[in-house]
């Protein structure tokens, strides 16, 4: 099922981290440099390009190169693919417990069988 | 077949509360043994879950492995704290994406209800991004993440 969607794995342990979290909340304000992203946290610039990298790598954002800027953005295929597959897992996590359900009934025809 | 539901309390609590036609003992038995989990606890359709270890006592462990057949796959661990058959569980869990995440600690009630059982299970996460995440991820087992979505934290 995962391999339909690529970085998937990436994304959801990019997505593990709070800095992160709060870095891609910034960016669905928009494009931003690095700097800018860096001033609201208490964070070395260094330290928070390592978080955009592996947001980059999980394909989270798009970097480009603007002169000796690279500011950043939110890849919106990559949030389309985090949120289809979560349809997808909340359509198979329900199945567990209507599951459930079936093992229930089917304990409750065999306990009927040994005690008649 | 019955409704689920799901709310978070305060900033690091999740409960979710879902009826079955059942007794407490059977509902209970289901979360316990082995052979009954692998029946149900497997997530999407195609998965199953080749290992289930299962030690329903004080300090026993719990490992879960979930694989698609296809070489896709992950895994949980945990570990008992209390056990009241065939009313109370409580027990530490989190999942390895291989990372593990942060301890998920879990008390799961079944009680009477009608003919059947209500079971209830609080889970009671490190801190509010814990939870958040968790609910994002939808990783949590058997719930219904219908409402969460990944504006949650956008």
């Amino acid at each position: 099922m995962t391999k339909e969607i690529p970085h998937l794995d990436a994304a959801f342990s990019a997505l593990a981290d709070p800095t992160r979290r709060a870095i891609l909340a910034r960016l669905a304000l928009g494009e931003t440099t690095v700097m800018e992203i860096a001033r609201p946290f208490e964070m070395t610039q260094p330290a928070i390009s390592r978080h955009l990298k592996v947001l980059e790598d999980a394909g989270l954002i798009i970097r480009r190169v603007e002169g000796s800027k690279r500011p950043c953005r939110i890849a919106p295929d990559a949030i389309a693919n985090v949120d289809r597959w979560l349809g997808m897992l909340r359509d198979a996590l329900a199945k567990n417990y209507d599951r459930l359900d079936s093992v229930l009934a089917s304990m409750m025809t065999e306990e009927r069988k040994e005690r008649p | 077949m019955s409704a689920m539901a799901l709310v978070t309390e305060g900033e690091r609590y999740v409960v979710v509360r879902r009826n079955f036609a059942a007794s407490p003992e059977a509902v209970y038995r289901a979360h316990t043994e082995p052979a009954l989990i692998q029946k149900w606890l497997l997530g999407p359709d195609g998965w199953t879950m080749p290992v289930c270890i299962n030690e329903a006592r004080p300090g026993g462990r719990i490992r879960y492995e979930w694989t698609d057949g296809k070489g896709g796959g992950f895994y949980l661990t945990g570990e008992y704290i209390e056990l009241k058959p065939f009313s109370r569980i409580v027990h530490v869990e989190r999942m390895h994406l291989p990372d593990p995440t942060p301890d998920n600690h879990i008390e799961t009630t079944f009680e009477p209800h009608g003919s059947g059982t209500l079971m209830t299970m609080r889970m009671t996460l490190p801190d509010a991004a814990t939870r958040d995440a968790m609910l994002s991820t939808g990783m949590e087992h058997g719930m219904e993440a219908s409402y969460v979505r990944l504006e949650t934290f956008l």
